[in-house]
């Protein structure tokens, strides 16, 4: 199953990974497409071989234990830093993603497990944060503001009183939401998030996996890494599942169950679910 | 800063009762000229306490700046103020750039590097003093830079600049709220934003009153000195740079998350260093406003000047710890001590007595705005 980089080496001079098809979504071009993605940290290899298809408009959630290499994989589509190995295909075309910028000019927008916000600032700064409006290059906050009402109001995002109020006084979910709602906030077409619902309670998680349909319904793709079962199964439309670092199976949600899912993640392989594996190349 | 207004109130009130003396004109305008330096610095301090970083050196780099000018304007040089007055602050400016590099490329901490920055600039500063062979001293001769603190804005003009001053934040403020009203965006009643203004104007004229009195004893003295209008327009800028541009928004948001910031792909080493020059900035002019008030320099470099700077600072609200913080803050804080400083003076109280009771006031501003923050968050 691994794949080395110089047999990926023959994809790239194909047109891409559509027509090895394949992939749980349908017929529709992937919106990403993952071709033997690998990185290693020096010695340590921390994924390998990872073939994956995103199809746009879905939730996809990635499933392992920890370690298994879920966030090695999703800083590598984020640009945090570049694969040693293997190739990205964007709608068909081959990237290289080298930094953040570089997956933000393409629409792919990642929430981090901390959300990367700043606690001293309000909702709108928040926002905008990087990306100001300006007027005669002054703030425009005026614009700023009237902009994050609404898409809150889009998001369905009732909770918080104010936009004004700084970050700091919000609760857990309100958080995800202001973090999630940054992400989408500049025609983001794929937004990934690590553990969303990691640190918050029954009420707030509810919340955040409605704010992720919402997101699915706008037609904006989801990657998202969950442990949570429960949530995966609630939310998803395509599972893929890691294990020691290679991507041991992916499908339609309705392929898997608990059980095939606990074993995937546990043993990196189930009896009970059919080989879905992307061909390598 | 509600509580720290009040500290002041209940300082102003029991110095007032003490002796009559401190609340008259003459010895008003007094305090607000002592408390300019701590304000200046103390502004200059909230560029990095905002970042969450800290000058140690301020209150020598800024004085090394005024023996600068001194020195050009009056020793051998003679040069006109005009060239003189700008590049000594830009001489602070470039070891608040100096500073800035260190911190961002060499990733030491601030406050170790402005640490030796003290000791090294106090250094630099007494040499330079010294080496003018005037004994350890040199007099400021030259009328400008004299006149930064000693000279006046006549009382004609004192009327226009206020007027002028009010009647700009006036427009801004109700400007403000009408723009945001028609957006549908929620706004105060405008009752209240009126009222705020029409406060804004009767403090404006009480100050006017304040300036114009006649304070002088053997000639009249009328006017508002020009270390007010310097001071005010430092203000000014620094509030516009933090409130109304990316620069400013981006020095906060580093001060809360940096890592954050950066992630939003903001250069964020590129604002730090912007705020370590605007501190050099800021102190720069506040070392003019220094020498210029003790008409010289001399070679016993003041030891407690950074430690005001940041206290006003502190007093004033803002936090230490990065992210929080205004320029008015200096303001407040500032005055506090100059308050203190010119209060006890009048009721001849010792040396001892003063450091004791700015030390107490800094914890109990600090306390008070500690477990106000707390009962905030929380609610």
């Amino acid at each position: 199953m691994s794949t080395t980089p110089e047999s990926s080496e023959l994809l790239s001079s194909t047109s891409g990974p559509s027509e090895h098809g394949g992939s749980g979504a349908g017929s529709a071009t992937p919106l990403l497409s993952l071709r033997g993605i690998s990185k290693n940290f020096g010695a340590v290899q921390a994924i390998q071989g990872v073939n994956l298809d995103i199809a746009p408009g879905k939730v996809t959630a990635l499933i392992g234990d920890n370690g298994a290499g879920k966030s090695v994989l999703i800083k590598t589509i984020s640009g945090i830093w570049e694969p040693s190995g293997g190739h990205m295909y964007w709608k068909g075309e081959e990237i290289h993603v080298h930094t953040p910028r570089n997956a933000a000019a393409l629409g792919i927008a990642t929430v981090y497990q901390d959300l990367a916000l700043c606690d001293n600032l309000d909702i709108v700064q928040n926002m905008y944060l990087g990306r100001e409006e300006t007027k005669f290059s002054m703030l425009d906050e005026i614009k700023m503001e009237l902009a994050t009402n609404q898409l809150l109001r889009d998001l369905s995002v009732s909770t918080v009183k104010s936009v004004r109020q700084i970050v700091a006084s919000l609760s857990g979910g309100q958080r995800q939401a202001i973090a999630v709602a940054r992400a989408v906030m500049h025609d983001s077409q794929l937004v990934i998030m690590d553990e969303p619902t990691a640190a918050l309670g029954v009420t707030q998680t509810a919340q955040v996996l409605q704010l992720i349909r919402t997101l699915a319904a706008r037609g904006i793709t989801v990657l998202v890494i969950s442990h949570n079962l429960n949530d995966v199964f609630s939310v998803a439309d395509n599972i893929a599942v890691m294990h020691l670092g290679t991507l041991c199976s992916s499908g339609p949600a309705s392929n898997y169950d608990t059980a095939s899912a606990v074993e995937l993640i546990t043993t990196g392989h189930s009896s009970r679910v059919a080989s879905t594996l992307l061909p390598s190349s | 800063m509600l509580p720290v207004l009040v500290g002041l109130l209940i300082l102003v009130i029991y110095f007032q009762v003490r002796n009559a003396a401190f609340l008259s004109s003459g010895n008003l305008v007094n305090l607000f000229v002592q408390s300019t330096i701590y304000i200046l610095l103390g502004m200059a301090e909230i560029w990095l306490l905002l970042l969450g970083e800290i000058d140690l050196s301020i209150g020598i780099t800024s004085v090394l700046g005024g023996a600068v000018a001194v020195i050009l304007v009056d020793q051998q040089f003679h040069w006109s103020w005009f060239f003189a007055l700008p590049l000594s602050v830009l001489v602070v400016t470039g070891i608040g750039a100096l500073y800035g590099l260190i911190v961002v490329r060499l990733k030491v901490p601030s406050f170790i590097v402005t640490l030796a920055g003290y000791m090294t600039f106090q250094g630099v500063l007494i040499y330079l003093v010294d080496s003018q062979g005037t004994g350890g001293t040199i007099t400021v001769h030259e009328k400008v830079l004299y006149d930064l603190v000693y000279g006046d804005v006549t009382p004609v003009w004192t009327w226009i600049l206020i007027i002028a001053g009010v009647a700009f934040m006036g427009y801004r403020m109700i400007k403000f709220d009408l723009n945001r009203r028609s957006s549908g965006l929620v706004t105060d009643p405008l009752a209240f934003v009126l009222v705020k203004v029409a406060l804004f104007a009767v403090a404006g004229v009480i100050l006017a009153l304040i300036f114009n009195t006649n304070r002088g004893s053997f000639i009249p003295l009328r006017g508002m000195p020009f270390a007010i209008p310097i001071d005010i327009g430092v203000l000014s800028f620094g509030t516009f740079i933090l409130t109304k541009t990316k620069a400013g928004r981006y020095i906060y948001a580093i001060g809360g998350n940096s890592e954050a910031v950066r992630r939003a792909g903001v250069r964020v080493d590129r604002y730090r260093l912007l705020a370590f020059c605007l501190t050099g900035l800021t102190g720069g002019i506040g070392g003019l406003l220094y020498v210029s008030n003790l008409n010289g320099v001399n070679d016993g470099p003041p030891s407690t000047l950074t430690l005001y700077a940041i206290a006003a600072a502190v007093i004033g609200g803002t936090s230490l710890f990065g992210g929080r913080g205004k320029m008015i803050h200096a303001v407040v804080g500032g005055i506090i001590i100059a308050s203190i400083y010119n209060g006890m003076a009048l009721l001849s109280m010792s040396a001892s007595t003063q450091y004791i009771v700015t030390g107490v006031v800094l914890l109990a501003a600090v306390t008070i705005d500690a477990v106000a923050r707390r009962s905030n968050a929380n609610n």
